[in-house]
């Protein structure tokens, strides 16, 4: 049984079927990458399993236990979290705050008791806040941390974000294009932070444009296209998928694909 | 050592609320004080509604009703001491908010400041109505706590206003105490997270329902004790502190000095209820200014006044 499962997940949105019976299974440890053309799905089927959407059809299993539709925060307390395409930063936050809230589930207590300032409340703020420097560090942000994070550079919230989706402790994290707008320093970095999650045995789920990175990183692709999916395997074997290559010619970005060839 | 922000931001009221009194020329300034510590108990409370977790209630006024009118009916129907009555109407503000907060935090958008302002143009209009316990539009006579009293007995002589000064500040201060703790606890980094991005913070396990409902009623309670605080020093109270035109006044009072900042509500409530009694000199033209100064404010410094200074002097010093 792998850890997170997906099984036959479909949705459609006024009676286009913008997802249809997808079905793939991710383990601990491993990175599973969706690609596809813009449209094909794939912020929508992320949308699904991470509990935003409401799928019309299939089931997303998280070790086992049905979690089809469960509310985001009921799922982030069973191990699965995310980060977004659009970011969503918590700007008027300091980025140390920014990774706090990620720890959330570990600090909450008695309003009463935050209120007031009472002892326990201070201890919680403080475990919290300690853990957020070490994930700082973890994604280089540790000198940024007092400041305001709406003032950071692009890449630099692309890994503030990360570093607030670990500090939900996941199982399953999914990243929904953490590298996109990077440039390639970031880009880098990013590569080698995924690398470092994934080792530390989180379950790691990927929608990425950049091929490059995506054929480097990924123990397996799922190709979507107009909401199905067309191709599942290594990346050796998904690149030279002839209906991969179709599907990507349609849309005019093979040369990602030949690149790495 | 350096001071924290709610360190110095506690400081700066003490001081203001001890330092003012020697340049007040007559008793009749304790008063005025006193009021505005009033305003800036509920604004406070908006202040963590709003500013922390960006919900807007257009019916805050209801609760300061329901504070006020608790310290006007529990004594006299129930025999309950005045200081009593200010509890048992912040236990009920605070389960009227978490009644009518449940079904509508669930939602979406901008449910709330729609409910949340029929919530408040009901208890104006059942106080304003229901004449043969509410004394109707008129008002009702509000028992003495007899706090003052106690203190006299203790050796204390303050005059009225004085006293109230000196009781409203107090707690006001704790008021605002409270709400800087909550600021930087668990509960408050949640309900500021929601403010920025719902989704993200649901991701990061916040109930984000029970969060809002939990900033709605903690500034229900705030709303109620000012209320209660009102009537008690007025020794009457009326349906007109429960209406429509209050609500917007606290909101505005908020949103002035700055929404997000527990000193910029404070002082959003003292411009607001200092300004009027200025203007006097101007009467006719006084909602005239009031407007300009508001309109003048949200379109040059948006973040609300304290906010905006300190952003100023921060890049001075730097």
């Amino acid at each position: 049984m792998s850890l997170l499962q997906v099984e036959g997940l479909g949705i459609s949105f006024g009676g286009v079927k913008a997802v249809n019976d997808v079905s793939f299974a991710l383990d601990t440890g491993r990175i599973v990458s969706v690609i596809g053309p813009n449209g094909a799905g794939k912020t929508t089927l992320f949308n699904m399993i991470s509990g935003v959407y409401l799928p019309k059809s299939g089931k997303v299993l998280l070790d086992g236990e049905d979690v089809t539709g469960l509310r985001p925060d009921l799922l982030a307390g069973r191990g699965m979290s995310r980060t977004f395409q659009n970011l969503q930063i918590f700007h008027e936050m300091s980025v140390l705050e920014n990774v706090i809230v990620g720890f959330h589930m570990h600090e909450r207590g008695p309003v009463l008791s935050d209120l007031l300032g009472l002892p326990g409340s201070r201890r919680r703020s403080r475990a919290a806040a300690e853990g957020a420097r070490v994930l700082l560090e973890r994604v280089g942000l540790e000198r940024a941390a007092e400041r305001e994070a709406g003032a950071l550079s692009y890449g630099a919230l692309k890994r503030l974000e990360i570093a607030r989706a670990l500090a939900a402790g996941p199982r399953v994290l999914l990243l929904d294009e953490p590298a996109a707008g990077c440039n390639a320093v970031e880009t880098e970095e990013i590569d080698r932070l995924i690398c470092e999650v994934a080792r530390t045995g989180v379950a790691i789920l990927l929608v990425e444009h950049d091929m490059k990175l995506v054929m480097r990183l990924s123990d397996t692709i799922v190709v979507l296209d107009h909401g199905e999916k067309i191709a599942e395997g290594d990346p050796a074997v998904v690149s030279r998928n002839p209906k991969v290559i179709e599907a990507y010619l349609g849309a005019g970005t093979t040369e990602a694909l030949h690149a790495h060839g | 050592m350096r001071l924290s922000s709610k360190q110095s931001t506690l400081l700066v009221l003490a001081a203001l609320m001890i330092i003012s009194p020697f340049f007040f020329p007559s008793n009749y300034y304790y008063r005025v004080g006193s009021l505005v510590f009033v305003n800036a108990i509920a604004v406070v409370g908006i202040v963590i509604l709003t500013g922390y977790a960006g919900q807007i209630s257009l019916g805050h006024a209801g609760f300061v009703g329901i504070g006020g009118y608790a310290c006007a009916l529990l004594p006299v129907h129930l025999g309950v001491p005045p200081a009593l009555a200010v509890v048992l109407g912040a236990v009920l503000s605070g389960a009227v908010a978490y009644g009518v907060g449940r079904p509508i935090l669930r939602l979406k958008g901008y449910y709330l400041a729609v409910a949340s302002l029929g919530f408040g143009v009901l208890v104006a209009m059942v106080l304003a109505n229901e004449g043969w316990l509410t004394g109707g539009p008129d008002g009702i006579k509000v028992p003495d706590p007899g706090l003052r009293a106690l203190l006299e007995s203790l050796g204390i002589t303050l005059t009225n206003p004085q006293f109230w000064y000196a009781f409203c500040g107090l707690v006001l201060f704790v008021g605002a105490w409270l709400a800087l703790n909550l600021h930087d606890s668990p509960t408050g980094r949640a309900l500021r997270a929601l403010h920025g991005s719902e989704v993200a913070a649901r991701t990061a396990g916040v109930d984000v329902a029970k969060a809002k409902l939990n900033a709605f009623v903690i500034s229900a309670v705030y709303a109620s004790v000012a209320g209660s605080l009102l009537a008690l020093q007025n020794r009457l109270i009326t349906p007109d502190v429960a209406g429509f035109m209050h609500s917007i006044e606290l909101v505005t009072m908020a949103v002035l000095g700055g929404a997000g900042s527990v000193l910029g509500g404070i002082f959003g409530a003292a411009l607001l209820t200092l300004l009027p009694q200025v203007l006097t000199v101007l009467q006719d033209y006084e909602h005239v200014v009031l407007g300009l100064v508001m309109m003048l404010v949200m379109i040059f410094l948006p973040a609300g006044l304290i906010p905006s200074a300190r952003r100023l002097l921060r890049g001075r010093g730097e």
